[in-house]
Parts: structure tokens; sequence; C-alpha cells
């Protein structure tokens, strides 16, 4: 149910830019994107944008303070333990992963959704760039403001017991 | 290829990258005097009624993109489950994904409990579907169906409102062919008496509507029996030519007769053969 309005769903929720305009080499793309504007990409240009992008998360939110309501708070803490372990089972950021435990956990390996039709990730034209998408997930991991960006390799071999990124094979 | 700097991993579903680009081209061919092409919609008449044993649901066969006919002959009547069909009005391509989304969706449902499907988990299915994409979805239903608890029969709106009533009519024709029910429906009717009532709603939308026209599709639902009779009536059937504006043999009479042998001489003769590995 999305009572929320736009500017509540912007505060606290994925944000819908990626790093500036969208193109190679990071320069502007008219042809798909047309003339830039910084309006242009914080406002979402489609109002089903931001409630679609939310929508998993608003969903969890809804049924787990519905859970907490009626059984207490340990069911909702123990589900969402396991919805957390789950989700860090997954190859490296630019490999598809298929996210099978996570699906079991969710029910959604027994529904079907305009997700699985439209847009399919596995079947995606492009591949993020690896070693960007790499970077990005240990800053976000190790939370560490002040490190000089971007960290080297070097430091990811030298001392492997700080950087605890989960590489098991797709399950 | 030159990669896209992203940050995410992609996720499947509805892409909204387009819709800057869509809105400006849209102005600009506004601004030049053109139009875009629109949708194709089924402007439609579908109705559906509970009898004494089940559902009968009917619809036209007619599809337009415009002020034209895209398809003579459309069926608008969808297979959800065996026990349960749905006809659909709107955007065409919507109708059909969401009823194809929403079979797999109870299939897999049905798989999971062991039992027949009921209308009612259906009809949830559908209306928050529908609502979750805030009416931009463009498909009204009917549902009908026979299950564990009865026959059934819902109307479902595109922004995901839902009536179960033991009548219901949708789509551009929808007044004409209520019109119809209001003045002849009786709780309980036979299955004849019931067929010719969605028979004649349906004709009464025909003939009043233009967006709804050519053959009536009948689909008749009762307990472990559905009847799919397409087409029930040709309301609508093209006229055949009274006359021929093609002259027989032997019209014109022949007075005499020239022939002159053209002598053509050949230059160059070769064969190409065609490479069929």
């Amino acid at each position: 149910m999305n009572t929320l309005d736009v500017r509540s769903q912007l505060k606290d929720s994925v944000p819908v830019a990626g790093f500036g305009p969208h193109g190679s080499y990071g320069l502007q793309d008219s042809l798909r994107t047309g003339f830039t504007s910084i309006k242009n990409e914080l406002i979402p240009s489609h109002s089903l944008e931001l409630s679609e992008k939310n929508f998993q998360v608003n969903q969890d939110k809804m049924n787990m303070s519905t859970l907490r309501n009626i059984q207490g708070i340990h069911a909702p803490l123990k589900l969402k333990m396991e919805l957390k372990a789950a989700t860090q089972i997954q190859r490296l950021p630019f490999l598809p992963s298929s996210h099978l435990a996570l699906d079991t956990l969710r029910g959604s390996d027994e529904t079907i959704g305009f997700d699985d039709i439209l847009n399919d990730p596995n079947q995606s034209e492009v591949m993020g760039e690896p070693h960007m998408m790499v970077e990005y997930k240990l800053v976000q991991r190790l939370r560490w403001r002040d490190t000089p960006f971007p960290i080297s390799m070097q430091m990811l071999i030298s001392c492997p017991q700080m950087f605890t990124l989960h590489t098991t094979c797709r399950e | 290829m030159a990669t896209l700097t992203v940050s995410r991993a992609p996720l499947g579903g509805f892409d909204f990258g387009n819709c800057k680009r869509n809105a400006v081209l849209e102005r600009e061919t506004n601004t030049a005097g053109c139009s875009l092409p629109s949708a194709r919609k089924t402007g439609t008449t579908i109705c559906g009624i509970v009898f004494k044993d089940g559902v009968v649901l009917g619809a036209d066969t007619r599809a337009t993109e415009g002020m034209v006919v895209a398809d003579k002959n459309c069926s608008k009547i969808h297979y959800i489950s065996p026990n349960i069909y749905c006809c659909g009005a709107g955007t065409a391509a919507d109708t059909e994904m969401t009823t194809q989304i929403i079979s797999s969706n109870l299939e897999l449902h049905s798989l999971s409990t062991g039992r027949l499907p009921r209308v009612a988990t259906a009809n949830r299915m559908l209306k928050q579907m529908l609502f979750r994409y805030q009416g931009y979805i463009g498909a009204a239903l009917v549902l009908g169906g026979v299950d564990c608890n009865g026959p059934h029969l819902y109307s479902i709106y595109p922004h995901g409102s839902t009536d179960k009533l033991p009548y219901v009519t949708m789509g551009s024709g929808s007044l004409a062919a209520m019109a119809v029910f209001e003045d002849r429906y009786k709780p309980d009717l036979e299955e004849e008496e019931a067929k010719r009532l969605v028979r004649d709603a349906i004709a009464a939308g025909i003939f009043n509507d233009l967006g709804s026209g050519s053959n009536i599709d009948l689909c008749v639902i009762t307990k472990g029996k559905v009847d799919y009779i397409r087409p029930h009536d040709e309301a609508n059937k093209k006229g055949i030519r009274t006359g021929d504006y093609k002259y027989k043999a032997g019209t014109t009479g022949v007075l005499s007769k020239v022939v002159t042998r053209l002598d053509l001489e050949l230059v160059n003769e070769a064969v190409l053969t065609m490479d069929t590995s």
C-alpha cells in the first residue's frame, strides 16, 4: 500500500540516479537520455518509478511491522536475520547471482511477476565495470569514509582477513 | 561496446529510463502537427452472468487501434485455470500479459496447496497487481469461475477496485449490455436461458457501440466442465457481393486477328548455381 508521498519516498530510500549522466566515459549521452539537467536526475521521470524501486523494501517493512504487532519482536528479528544471511550468499558484484536461498525464504521462487519477465538481469546486454563495482561494495561494507579512493588491490591481497568478501560459487 | 559505470546490479521489471525521452518526443511531434501511434485497445463489450449451476462469460471479438479495426476476430476470453476464465477489456497487451501472469501464479499456487484454485484467490492477486501499478496497466476484467464454494463472478477495474456481483458488464459497450441485463436478469436461470441472455447483451453492445463488433464468444463454466464456444454467433457477417464488374469471356466480338512475330536474337546464356548448402 503506497501512501507515502514523493518527498518522503525520496528521503529514506534507494537513490534513483547513478554516478551522474550515464553514457560511455562518463559524458552525457544525448541520444539516450536527452539534455542533462540536475533536476532530471533528482526527480523521477515517472510517478511509478520511486514506488517500484522501493516496492520490495516497503512490502517487507509492512509485513515485519504486522508480524511484530501480532507475534512479538522475536519473529521479525529471526526472519530479518535469516534474510540478511541469505543476501550475503552471492557471487562478485558484477556477476549474476541466483539468489536461491533468498528466493526460497521470501517465497518468490513460487511467484512470477514483471521483474521475472521484463529486463531479466541474467540476459542484460551490458556488464558492470568489475573494478568499480567491487570497490563500491567494499566501501559500502567497511564504511570507511576517510579511506583514499580507490582502495588498491594490493591491500586486498596482503591482509585478506580484514576484507570479508564472500565469493562462494553459485549454488 | 563500452561498459556502463553502474554501482548496483541491474534489477528486473519495468525500466523507466525512456520516459523523459518519450515525453520530449511526444511534445516535438505535437508541435510539428502529427501524432504518435496509439496502443491497440479492445474497445469492447464483455459481460458475465451467474446462473443456476455456474457462470456464463461473453465477449465480442473486435480489437481497435484508434479508428481502425486491428483484429476482426480476436479472443478476449482468457484462460486462468481449468475452472476460472477471465474476459479482458482495455489495452489488449495489458489484459493478455496480466491474465497470463496471474494464470502462471495461480498454477504455482495450486501446485503448492494441492487444491483447485478459488476465484477469490485470482481476484485478490489481480487487484493487488493492478493497484500496485496505480492504473497505468489499463486492464478492465470480468473474472468468473466455479470452485468448491460455488460459482463466483467479479469485475476488476484498472485501478484495482473489484465488485462481486451476479451480473457484470465492462468495456465501451457496457452500458448497452447492462441495459439488456437489467431488463431480463432473474436469479437462478437455466443454462440455455443464460446463454441467450448473454448473447443478446453482447449483441446489443455490438450493434450500438462502434468499438465492439464481429462475432460473439461464449464461455460456460460449470462444476467440472467448461464449454468454450468460439464463435457462438456471427452477428456481423461480411456481405456477399451481388454484382461483378468483370466481363465474361466472349462479351466483345472479335472482328479480325493479326499475329506479328518478334524475332529475338539469343545473345548470352549463363547458369548461376544457387548456394543450397
